[in-house]
Order: structure tokens, then sequence, then C-alpha cells
């Protein structure tokens, strides 16, 4: 993280949201870093960046922020709506507070960690993007989740997992009820080696030997009508 | 022997042959049945409107002397760079998935040379339509296979795709037959799985949050890029009053006419309503809301020929968008390949069983000597050939009818052969000045 002293302001009751992305979207430097202030939920902050630079953004805000993101760290010091950092490709997006539906939907990668809780529908159809929630998770989570890992240090809700494909998750405490085609299956040490090495990257104080690991029966894989009741 | 005079076997016209056949077919295996295409069943359509052409009070264009023009602009309401097309007929989307490679190749190549756009579908772009495709719409669909940012720069515009005319309300599939190493890794899916394409977006749900999402969109690309929205020929109205609402630039308005790569027979039978009952009620969304001309309504479902480009530009559409027929002008259901049909238990113009990955002519499949039969350049050019005289054909109606402008036909330049069409299209019964619903 650079110095405070290079950090640029960007100040959403000064500028207009366009003003703002494009400065983030045009900024290239691994050094730079900006801050984003006054955000009053405000939707669609810091998306579509494509430049390893720090992006911070203080407060709380609307859908979509840090929708798409490859390569930058955007640390929101507050909660999001619904779909942040949806779809991102590579990159780093801390939420200090909670995020709202679909957090880290269809995300191909990089790191979202939600240091509260993530409502429903977090990480759906994810397709390679690692989430660690520190609290926990809502309804239908992971529901379709291709690939990438789902931490969650908390609880999960109904249908976790419902239609997976290849998406590993990670509970560590109770889950209310597992979606169509979900089974919880064995950890291996390979698996506590994956578990390990986000649950650090995300500064979650948890030990991998507390979750269970679930993942996709893959029995709905291929159509076959004597399953069609477990839809 | 008995002499007593029998009557003729008659058939029964609800338990048909074909029926029969379908019940059997369930019985037998336990499952819907799944094809390719639009709907089969006879619905009312263009062929039942007919062009009244100059008359005493009507003034007519000389046919290759008088200019008719054919250009359209999709995209003026928001789009910094709307899209110009030289010919109101645009190439609709269509998967890299279910069409292989050189078929996706030969579809850029035909409509870049006509000078129109041609549309990505679900599994992402692909080198070969980009690369041969002067113009790009890049489909944004609930499953978001292959969806990414560079992807969404360098395409030309964005389509939302809502729904589709085939089955409104459903989604995608795409048997394992078909999604072989590149196709997996495209969607970043296990290879050879029936891979399923949801029926919603997975982080939006309903208009005020689509206008959020092409909100995103639109920052992520820095407003260049114009927004359509593609719906299904379900509640017409409302869904174009809610697209514009949720900030279209163009509208795609597909009917159930339009085809699908690999869905339900029932969902395409039995969803949705026929292209020419959607046009009118679009329209007139568009004008309540004056907005008819400034965000562009695309029709698509069922358009074969230059008569029926016409005929939706005269009902108030901006443009059309072609797939089944431009795919039969590559070459799919072609009669040279006959006997490859017979053997698959089809024959040329019914072959329909595009999901299984085993087309004659090497367009709906991803199997390596299938797909070479299919030359894309040649293809290409007998798509741009036959988009050449739907233009053609669509500029010698509007001549007739005195239009310098093919966007200047009307409904007034229509009747209608039956009073079902009549009531659709809202024009007069041929003979008549009725119009059913409208009173005298």
């Amino acid at each position: 993280m650079p110095s405070e002293t290079g950090v640029k302001t960007l100040d959403m009751s000064a500028m207009e949201l366009r003003e703002i992305n494009e400065t983030l979207q045009s900024a290239a430097g691994s050094n730079e870093a900006f801050e984003v202030t006054n955000t009053r939920g405000a939707h669609a902050i810091a998306v579509g960046l494509d430049a390893p630079i720090h992006v911070t953004v203080k407060g709380s805000t609307g859908y979509y922020c840090a929708g798409m993101n490859k390569q930058a760290t955007i640390h929101v010091k507050g909660s999001v709506g619904p779909g942040a950092a949806e779809n991102m490709m590579s990159g780093t997006v801390i939420v200090d507070g909670d995020a709202s539906q679909y957090a880290g939907a269809t995300g191909h990668g990089g790191l979202l960690v939600v240091k509260g809780n993530a409502s429903s529908r977090c990480g759906i159809s994810m397709k390679g993007i690692d989430i660690v929630v520190h609290g926990n998770i809502g309804h239908m989570s992971a529901f379709m989740a291709q690939k990438g890992n789902l931490v969650v240090l908390g609880d999960a809700g109904d249908a976790l997992g419902d239609s997976l494909y290849e998406a590993r998750l990670f509970v560590r405490g109770s889950v209310k009820s597992l979606g169509a085609d979900c089974v919880e299956k064995e950890m291996r040490p390979e698996h506590l080696k994956i578990l390990a090495d986000l649950l650090e990257k995300a500064g979650a104080d948890a030990k991998p030997e507390e979750f269970r690991r679930y993942g996709s029966a893959r029995k709905l894989y291929n159509f076959n009508i004597d399953h069609a009741g477990d839809y | 022997m008995d002499k007593t005079p029998r009557t003729l076997p008659r058939q029964s016209w609800t338990f048909s042959n074909e029926v029969n056949s379908e019940i059997r077919r369930a019985a037998e295996t336990g499952i819907y049945d799944i094809r390719g295409g639009g709907a089969k069943r006879r619905v009312p359509h263009f062929d039942d409107l007919l062009f009244l052409g100059a008359s005493m009070s009507r003034y007519p264009l000389e046919g290759y002397r008088e200019k008719c023009e054919t250009g359209v602009t999709l995209g003026t309401r928001f789009a910094k760079k709307p899209i110009e097309l030289k010919i109101p007929i645009t190439i609709a989307g269509m998967s890299f998935g279910s069409l292989s490679g050189p078929a996706k190749e030969a579809l850029g190549r035909g409509a870049t040379m006509a000078g129109t756009s041609t549309t990505t579908g679900d599994g992402g772009m692909t080198e070969e339509e980009r690369g041969h495709s002067e113009k790009l719409v890049y489909q944004y669909l609930p499953s978001r296979y292959g969806m990414n940012p560079d992807d969404l720069r360098r395409a030309d515009a964005i389509e939302v795709v809502v729904g589709q005319g085939a089955k409104p309300g459903g989604g995608g599939m795409l048997l394992g037959q078909k999604i072989t190493e590149r196709v997996a890794g495209m969607r970043d899916l296990p290879q050879g799985i029936d891979q399923r394409s949801a029926c919603r977006h997975p982080d939006w749900t309903g208009p005020d949050d689509l206008e959020i999402k092409i909100l995103e969109l639109r920052e992520i690309t820095k407003w260049e890029k114009p927004i359509y929205i593609k719906v299904g020929g379900a509640r017409p109205y409302y869904d174009v009053a809610l697209s514009v609402k949720a900030g279209a630039d163009v509208i795609v308005l597909d009917g159930m006419q339009g085809g699908t790569a690999a869905t339900q027979d029932v969902f395409i039978e039995n969803v949705g309503q026929p292209t020419l009952a959607c046009i009118r009620p679009a329209v007139q969304a568009l004008q309540d809301l004056g907005m008819h001309r400034k965000v562009q309504l695309v029709v698509s479902g069922g358009i074969r020929t230059g008569a029926d480009v016409a005929k939706a530009l005269a009902l108030g559409a901006d443009a059309v968008s072609i797939g089944t027929a431009a795919l039969i002008a590559l070459g799919d259901n072609d009669p040279k390949w006959e006997a490859e049909y017979q053997a698959l238990g089809s024959t040329t113009g019914a072959y329909d069983d595009w999901h299984e990955g085993r087309d004659p002519a090497g367009i709906t499949t991803q199997d390596p000597e299938l797909m070479a039969r299919l030359d894309p350049v040649a293809a290409g050019r007998r798509l741009r050939n036959y988009l050449n005289v739907l233009t053609l054909e669509c500029q010698t109606l509007a001549r007739a009818c005195g239009k310098s402008h093919v966007h200047n036909l009307e409904p007034e330049d229509l009747c209608a052969l039956t009073i079902e069409a009549a009531a659709m299209a809202q024009v007069p019964l041929a003979g008549t000045n009725w119009i059913p619903g409208k009173g005298i």
C-alpha cells in the first residue's frame, strides 16, 4: 500500500460518478492510490478497473461496487449493496461491513473478503473467484457455482450450493440445508492447505480443521430422468 | 368373402400420426423432446399481410433509378458511439458451442460484407467472430459464460438478454455431446456435462435493478456502447415500456418463431406470441413514451424474405434480425445432405436435432470432421448474397409504396388477408376498412 501522502481523493459530493470511474479506469501505476469519499450509497463505484492500483472507498455503497475488477485492490470501509465485485477477474476486494445479495456473483478470479455477513446468493454462478465471509451467508449461496472457493466462518442459510458444479464450499458453522446435488465431502490435506491459504489472505482468525467441506455429488451433470425429482 | 363396402381408414385429427409418434417416443424414453429452431406450428405471420402499392393517392419511385435508402443507426439514445448499419437486417445472437467456430466466422464475414452486425451468444466471444465481424454485438446473458470486461470493451454494442422468443421464461441447455474441451474451457465447466444456462440473471431482479446494471455496464465501457435489451414475445407492450425505463438504447423483440439451439419442444410450441402479434404493442409502448425512433426496435422471429423485412418495418420496427434464415443461407438443412438427414431419422427442412452435434452441414456441431464441411469463406459469401437479396426485395416494395427510405413504410401501406392477422397487425382486412378491435 502506498503512503498516505500519495493518496488522491475523489469526493463524490463534488465529482460525478463518470469522472471518478474515468479517473480510476485511467490509472495505471502500481503505486497509485485513491480514496473515494462521500459515497452516500452510490451505485457502480470503482467498476471496470484494470490496473494494480489501491482504492479505498470510505463509506457504504449501492449496487455493483468493484464490478468486473481486474488487478486493483479495493477496500470498502463500510457496507456494500447487491452485486459487489460481481464478475471480478482478478485483484482483491475487501468489505469491512456487510454485503447485500449476490456478492461475488459470477466472479472468475481474485479474492473477495467480507468481514461482516453476506446476504443471499453469495457467490452465485461463481467461476473461479475466492470468497471469504467472516460472518454468515444467506440462502441459495453458491447456486450453480462452477469454480473457485467459498469460505464461510459463520453459518450458511438454506439451500447452500444448489445445483453446484466444481466450486468448493467450506463452512465453519451450521448449514441450514443443502441444495440439490450438494453434499458434504471429505476434507483432505489439499483442501486444508487451500483453506489455510485463503484464511491467511483474508486475515481470518480460524483454523482449517474447524471447517467442513461441501461439493457437488455430480448426479445432475448429465440429465437422467430418474433424478428429475431432485430438482 | 364379405362384400360390404368399407369406409376409408380415418386418421384422428386429435391423435394424428405425429402426435402418436411423440406419445410413443415419450413412453420409450421417459424424457421430453428437445430440439432446435423455433415454433413450427402455423401461426399468423407476415404472409398474411399485403402491401397496397402506389395508386391515385400514392406516388411510386422508379426501381433501379430513384434512391431508396436502407441505412439505420442503432443506439442514438445514450451511447457515445451508436452503430451505423447499411441495411436494416442484423444477425441474431447464436452461441459458439451451439454453432461451430467456422459457422461463427461465416456469419461475421457475411454480415460484414453486407454492412451489418452480428451477435455473440451464450458462451462468450470467440476470435473467429470478433476477427471477422466489423460490428459485433456482445450478449450479456444470465449464465455469464465467458463474460469479461475486455470483451465488453472490444464489442460494438452490448445486448442484455432477458428472454428469447423460442422460450420466454426459459434458460438454455447445451448437451454434453457439444461440450468439447474448448467450449468447456470458455464456460468454466467440466467437459462433457449437460450444461444449463440460467433463466434469470444472477445479480439483478426486475427493471429497477436492470437500470442499475445498465449503469454499471455503461460505466465499465465509458458510455460508448449502445445497450440493447432483448426480450421474448411475451407481453410486448409492458416489456418494451419497462426496457425503456431501464435505460435501453435499443430493444430487440423476438417472437415465438425465433430459433433456439436446444429447448423442449413443448416450450417452443406453447409459450410466447407470434412475431406478428408483438410488433404493434411494442411500437405503441414506444409511441406512448415518446420514444419511437429514439429507442430503436429490432424485430426477430421468422424473418425470411425482403417482404417480411418490409412488413416489419412498416409496422414500426427500425430493423430486423435473422438467425434461422442465416443458418439456412450458410447451408443448414441443404438437400445435398438428404441421405445423412435420413440416416439421422430426419429429412431436409425438418432437421432440428441441433443439440446432438451431428449436423451433416457442419454448422450446429463441434465435431471436427463435420465442422470441416463448412467453408467459412464460401458460406460467408452466401450469407452476403442472401442479405443483399433481402435488402433489394425490401427496397422494391418500399419504392412501390413511394418511399425514399425503407423506414418511411407505414401501417397504412398494408392490408391483411385474415381477420387474425388484421387484429394482430392492426391493419384493415383486405377489401374493408375494418381493423378488428378498432371498431369501424
